[in-house]
């Protein structure tokens, strides 16, 4: 018998032959009581989610701005990154962000099917993407890879994360966001809660660790 | 004393011991013994991760009497204790949380065939190779196949209960291949040769002070001037593991949660680390024990608000990663799937044990118990430790005797609680411990009936006095319960209510003169009701 | 009202001054009280230390002691201690099903919705939270983990306490930690019992109270004992003692031995 047989016979035996013990019932497939809130009360992408939002990713020692249009956070990524001799971004990245940077500042592309390699990245100081959808309540950002956001590697290995936001993509409850990603579930998704940070010493927390140790959020309106 | 480089474990049976000491049990263990002349503490080492060293009460004995250690750990569970307090406290709906994840866990019990075949038709679908394992050696050795065919002999790892559980690195180690963990507090207890004492924090027993000087000790690339600044020594470990992470060729994980309805992954982590493993690597291998998987993706809306704040104590971990099989382009292009069984039907076999399987491994439940918060980890000899542990453990190792009474260490485990309840209070998918606990307890007693002992003999006396007023008035009045009950058998040395383990730090009182059952008796019925302290 | 009385096996036989000040504070205020004589143990003991079978013919006692009240011989039983409550409650028809009395675990069930640790019934059943006691020391509260986590009876014990003429109540630190006490776990793991125990101690001791105060006589035994062994001056008193205190018939407080004999 193989080991796939045997252990799915050794499940189906364990649920069908109940040990000596106390006739509670067999496990059943019950219904599963869903009371919990499905929706917050704040409007997704209102003034007072964003607010949440922001209290929660200043909490994590994240860096919130502000910018009003695309204008607005060109200007901001290049303040941001004055410094950066390179930045990384996803192919599919809105191009308007980009205005602000300095001619110091290379611009380097990253795509599936034109990937920079890890040791590239890690000669990279920044990267800037957008996000999938931002949950106020746990001050969580989604990334889903589309080709706004880039593959996995380019919000990983470098050490500053610029992240634009807009204020409508903001949901309060981390159900809101769970129903809109699965509509495409099959994405390679990467929940992002402040800058890396570890608890491992006498759980203290100290933000920065193999992670981007700098995140920016920028909140652009909609 | 072999060590390969950096401290890396070599397989634990295969550590020449420094003294012929052999150990009680039998289970193989060399957990006192095996120890390094420069090893960091009374560490252990065994060969097999589920059941090493003493049975618990012995072990713990030996914890109290390291202060350090009781400090270290009543530190960080009162912190982690008061941050989860106020983040659970922030929640509406915690309870309608909880009870939705408990009745998700028992739905998957109920239908877990059908759900792991699920799983596995998704993964495939999306380009995941599925693998079988019945065992700790099965998964390991299929592990230690996939790393080989990639022609390496070296792999990073994220923090992962079940390969803890199979002893994956030293099975790894025996076959020429350096499994690196990226954790923090895994490569604390990994260059430490040191073994996990937490399940989220399997360092906690060490201070930074502690930490401090295993890096530099072990570390190889430690700055000389280290400091025990928390922030510096994550400095460290970022720096000593970033060429690892951008060089590795084959990662390995365990997995928080497996989707049946997707074939959707999830790894919850905070440092990066879990990312740089998942991401970067062509290979990744993913070890998922089999009552891992949930139903559906929108179950994950539960699950991800539970978990993070029962262990860390966050309103959300730092990164949390979901993949479905392969992506082209993006992360590994090679994806294996191992599911593990090791146990787990067994316990699923049990109608009132099964509920530990619900288990997300968040943690919640060791940080609050207090027999946990005197004797760390450690005690209970198993990678599983705490109140989960003495669930878990003994039934993970049931076919092997975990549960056959007096012989068996684990079977000690299921005591090694107050039944105060605290975990079952903070349990994110309520499972019952402390009753479970009690029904682990009565398989113990049932599985040694028969044998005579001490404790049997007296609870059959207590039994029968106990079960009918006028003996235990007759006992009660003679000279007080314990002292006929012993009479009854009249070899017993140790008794409910007791005595020496009592009274070596406790008086007790004798038993009063006259019962209350004499005085009710006794009680003239007229007696004015406003004499509220009179004392016959 | 009326109502019955468990006295416990342990309030029987080890400490009688706390059913007894259960049943004269219910009669002051005005109930009948009872004691069904047929009662030994609620079977707890056996229960928690795995000897369910042991168990059975224990519990089956109780039930059939007690199940009168659902033939409205008494409106209501209480117990002194939430930790036999909790084995009332969440115990004993789980001892039943398991050896197949379905029967006998429905009347245990029935039993046990009839049934109140004291706090429970004063507070809830009663509405009562001033009792009219009279206790002019300065007490401190540890609430039992069975009171707490089994029960949930919050602040109940506490009500009644702050109700106490004369009383000088101090908050105990940590006071949800348990005592170390959990029945055999005392022997079974004698030292870290005694770990936990210290802790507890510290705490008591950081109070200055004259009196610590619970609704578990077990729990007081152990933490009194202990308390007694490093001689602190700190006398333990169940709660029952505290609210049946009066100035006509005050609780004893002289620091010593919690004994039930020595009065």
């Amino acid at each position: 018998m193989s080991a796939r047989d045997d252990v799915l016979a050794r499940v189906r035996a364990a649920l069908g032959a109940p040990a000596p013990g106390p006739a509670t019932g067999r496990a059943t497939a019950g219904t599963v009581p869903r009371a919990y809130r499905e929706r917050g009360d704040l409007t997704p992408g209102s003034p007072e989610a964003v607010e949440v939002l922001v209290d929660r990713l200043v909490d994590y020692r994240a860096h919130v701005h502000h910018a009003a249009g695309p204008a607005d956070v060109a200007t901001l990524v290049g303040d941001l990154l004055a410094d950066a001799t390179s930045v990384v971004v996803p192919a599919g990245l809105d191009e308007a962000w980009l205005g602000g940077l300095g001619d110091a500042t290379a611009v380097v592309r990253d795509a599936r099917d034109d990937p920079r390699t890890p040791d590239e990245l890690d000669r990279t100081d920044a990267v800037v993407t957008a996000a999938r959808v931002a949950i106020a309540d746990t001050g969580t950002i989604v990334l889903d890879g589309e080709p706004d956001q880039g593959r996995r590697a380019v919000t990983l290995v470098p050490d500053v994360h610029v992240c634009v936001v807009r204020t409508d993509q903001v949901v309060q409850t981390v159900p809101e966001a769970v129903r809109l990603l699965a509509a495409h579930p099959e994405r390679p998704q990467t929940w992002i809660s402040g800058p890396s940070a570890t608890s491992d010493i006498e759980l203290s927390r100290v933000e920065g660790v193999h992670g981007p140790r700098t995140l920016h959020v920028v909140l652009v309106g909609a | 004393m072999t060590r390969t480089f950096l401290g890396l474990p070599v397989r634990r049976g295969a550590r020449t011991l420094p003294d012929d000491v052999a150990h009680p049990g039998g289970h193989g263990t060399s957990a006192s013994a095996g120890r390094a002349s420069d090893a960091f503490g009374d560490v252990p080492h065994p060969d097999a991760p589920l059941r090493w060293g003493d049975a618990f009460p012995d072990a713990a004995r030996v914890a109290l009497q390291n202060t350090q250690l009781r400090r270290n750990l009543a530190h960080a569970t009162s912190t982690i204790r008061t941050k989860r307090a106020a983040v659970v406290g922030e929640v509406p709906d915690w309870e309608a949380l909880r009870d939705a994840g408990s009745a998700i866990k028992t739905d998957v019990m109920a239908r877990l065939p059908e759900l792991l075949e699920e799983l596995e038709r998704n993964v495939v679908a999306r380009g995941g190779v599925v693998h079988w394992a019945r065992d700790a050696d099965e998964a390991n050795r299929i592990v230690a196949d996939l790393v080989k065919a990639k022609g390496v002999d070296e792999v990073v790892k994220v923090k992962s209960m079940a390969t803890q559980e199979t002893g994956l690195n030293e099975a790894l180690a025996a076959e020429g291949i350096a499994a690196y963990e990226t954790d923090l507090a895994e490569l604390i207890v990994q260059l430490a040769d040191d073994m996990p004492s937490h399940i989220l924090v399997p360092a906690i027993h060490r201070n930074r002070a502690e930490i401090r000087e295993i890096f530099l000790a072990r570390m190889g690339d430690a700055p000389p001037d280290l400091s025990d600044v928390p922030r510096e020594l994550a400095m460290a470990a970022r720096a000593h593991l970033r060429r690892k992470f951008l060089s590795a060729k084959v990662a390995i994980s365990g997995a928080n949660f497996g989707v049946a309805d997707t074939g959707t992954l999830t790894v919850v982590e905070s440092e990066g680390n879990g990312r740089m493993c998942l991401t970067l690597p062509e290979t990744l291998i993913t070890v998922m024990g089999i009552e891992k998987v949930v139903p559906t993706y929108t179950d994950l809306e539960v699950f991800l608000q539970l978990l993070p704040r029962s262990s860390t104590g966050e309103r959300m971990n730092p990164y949390t990663s979901l993949w479905t099989g392969v992506t082209p382009g993006d992360g590994p292009q090679e994806f294996h799937l191992v599911l593990l069984d090791n146990g787990r039907t067994d316990v699923l076999a049990d109608e009132v044990g099964r509920a530990a399987l619900h288990c997300i491994r968040c943690s919640a439940c060791l940080n609050v118990c207090p027999v946990y918060e005197r004797v760390g980890g450690h005690a209970y000899g198993s990678v599983y430790p705490g109140p989960i542990g003495a669930i878990l453990t003994p039934q993970l190792t049931k076919a092997s005797g975990g549960l056959s009474g007096h012989d068996d260490p684990n079977a000690s485990l299921p005591y090694a609680s107050t039944l105060c309840g605290a975990c079952y209070e903070v349990c994110p998918v309520k499972i019952d411990i402390p009753s479970i606990l009690v029904e682990l307890r009565a398989r113990e007693v049932d599985a040694d009936r028969g044998r005579p002992t001490g404790w049997g003999a007296a609870m059959k006396a207590a039994s029968f006095v106990m079960s009918d007023a006028r003996r235990f008035g007759l006992a009660g009045r003679a000279a007080g319960l314990g002292r006929v009950v012993a009479g009854s058998s009249g070899r017993i040395s140790t008794l409910p209510p007791p005595a020496s383990g009592w009274t070596r730090s406790r008086d007790l009182p004798a038993p009063a003169q006259q019962t209350f059952r004499d005085w009710w008796r006794d009680r003239p019925v007229d007696e004015p009701r406003t004499e509220g302290g009179e004392r016959p | 009202m009326r109502i019955a009385l468990t006295a416990t096996c342990l309030g029987d036989v080890m400490f009688p001054q706390a059913p007894r000040a259960t049943a004269l504070l219910l009669e002051r205020l005005g109930h009948e009280v009872f004691f069904p004589e047929r009662q030994a143990c609620c079977g707890q003991m056996h229960v928690n230390t795995g000897y369910l079978d042991e168990a059975v013919p224990v519990v089956r006692n109780h039930v059939e002691a007690f199940s009168p009240v659902l033939d409205g011989e008494w409106d209501a039983i209480v117990v002194p201690s939430g930790s036999c409550t909790g084995s009332v409650r969440h115990q004993q028809g789980m001892v039943c099903r398991r050896a197949g009395l379905d029967d006998l675990a429905r009347t245990a069930d029935a039993v046990a919705a009839k049934t109140y640790e004291l706090s429970e019934l004063l507070v809830d059943v009663l509405g009562v939270t001033d009792v009219g006691a009279y206790f002019p020391h300065r007490v401190t509260y540890h609430p039992t983990c069975h009171s707490l986590r089994m029960l949930h009876v919050g602040d109940k014990p506490l009500r009644l306490l702050r109700a106490v003429e004369g009383i000088d109540l101090v908050e105990l630190p940590a006071a949800e930690s348990c005592c170390g006490f959990g029945g055999t776990f005392a022997l079974k793991n004698a030292e870290t019992s005694t770990a936990m125990l210290a802790d507890k101690m510290t705490h008591v001791k950081a109070t200055g109270a004259e009196v610590l105060t619970a609704g578990d006589a077990s729990c007081l035994m152990h933490i009194g004992g202990g308390l007694s062994r490093i001689r602190a001056g700190v006398r333990t008193l169940h709660l029952a003692e505290i609210l049946a205190s009066t100035k006509d018939a005050p609780a004893p407080v002289a620091a010593g031995a919690t004994d039930g004999s020595a009065r």
